[in-house]
């Protein structure tokens, strides 16, 4: 049974697209729904940093793909778990359509089984190896420093 | 090197940690950094033959590398990469859209 690379829902809400619109791409909307704070750089290539009031102190930074309002708000991020070299991202696109006075909002979220051709290359193991050469290095330092 | 199927990497990572000694001799080489068979066997309840069967399975499905140590004995050490393949699958069914979705709804509808 392939797990999915594709998430995808689809909301009916009695508000209108400009309200659902503002809800999803303005800081306060985004740090009331979707985390606990957040600021946000409106325009493609902008990017919106979101944080979470848990004990982990949760962040996350989206780098905002397409912005036309009130019908396509899209973003790409980082893979949840995954270290920050990850060069995988997730694309997450909303799009609203008007529906008998309110919204009818349907997100997806695409990309989690890609596999990018160097992932099982050198990046990875370097990774791993680093450890040791970064314990080395450090036990270099402390020598040179002594 | 070919391109790997996703799936099947994730199936692999997923069958290698249903197995409780496989789980110890990963866990143990992710604490404590590449070993042999015999460090292993020193470490785990496992006779040294059990854990280098595993490692061979492991070593076959992508999980541990294998690498010539001291006098020729083969060390191995976890091999990050299908792990976070498997991780990336995982990350899926955690995204939780469904709970941020009612948040969504809940704003929107305000205070009632």
């Amino acid at each position: 049974m392939p797990i999915p690379d594709r998430i995808e829902r689809t909301l009916d809400l009695a508000q209108p697209p400009e309200r659902v619109w503002e809800a999803l791409t303005s800081a306060e909307g985004l740090g009331g729904w979707f985390g606990n704070r957040a600021t946000v750089d409106l325009r493609p290539g902008g990017t919106a940093s979101i944080e979470w009031d848990n004990e982990q102190g949760t962040r996350a930074t989206l780098t905002i793909a397409v912005v036309e309002p009130p019908v396509r708000f899209a973003w790409t991020w980082g893979i949840q778990g995954l270290p920050d070299s990850d060069p995988r991202r997730t694309y997450v696109e909303f799009t609203l359509t008007p529906s008998g006075g309110g919204t009818r909002l349907t997100v997806v979220e695409s990309g989690f089984a890609q596999v990018p051709d160097d992932l099982l290359g050198t990046a990875y193991q370097g990774n791993v190896e680093g450890w040791a050469e970064e314990l080395g290095e450090l036990a270099d330092y402390l020598d040179a420093a002594a | 090197m070919q391109r790997p199927d996703p799936e099947e990497v994730a199936e692999s990572v997923f069958a290698a940690l249903a197995e409780p000694t496989r789980r110890s001799i990963l866990s143990t080489l992710a604490a404590r950094g590449p070993a042999t068979a015999t460090d292993l066997a020193e470490l785990l309840p496992i006779s040294r033959q059990a854990i280098a069967k595993h490692l061979d399975l492991l070593a076959d499905a992508g999980l541990v590398l294998a690498e010539p140590g001291e006098r020729r004995r083969i060390r191995y050490r976890v091999n990050a990469a299908p792990m976070a393949i498997a991780q990336s699958y995982l990350a899926a069914l955690a995204r939780d859209w469904d709970s941020k979705l009612a948040r969504l709804r809940q704003v929107l509808e305000g205070p009632d």
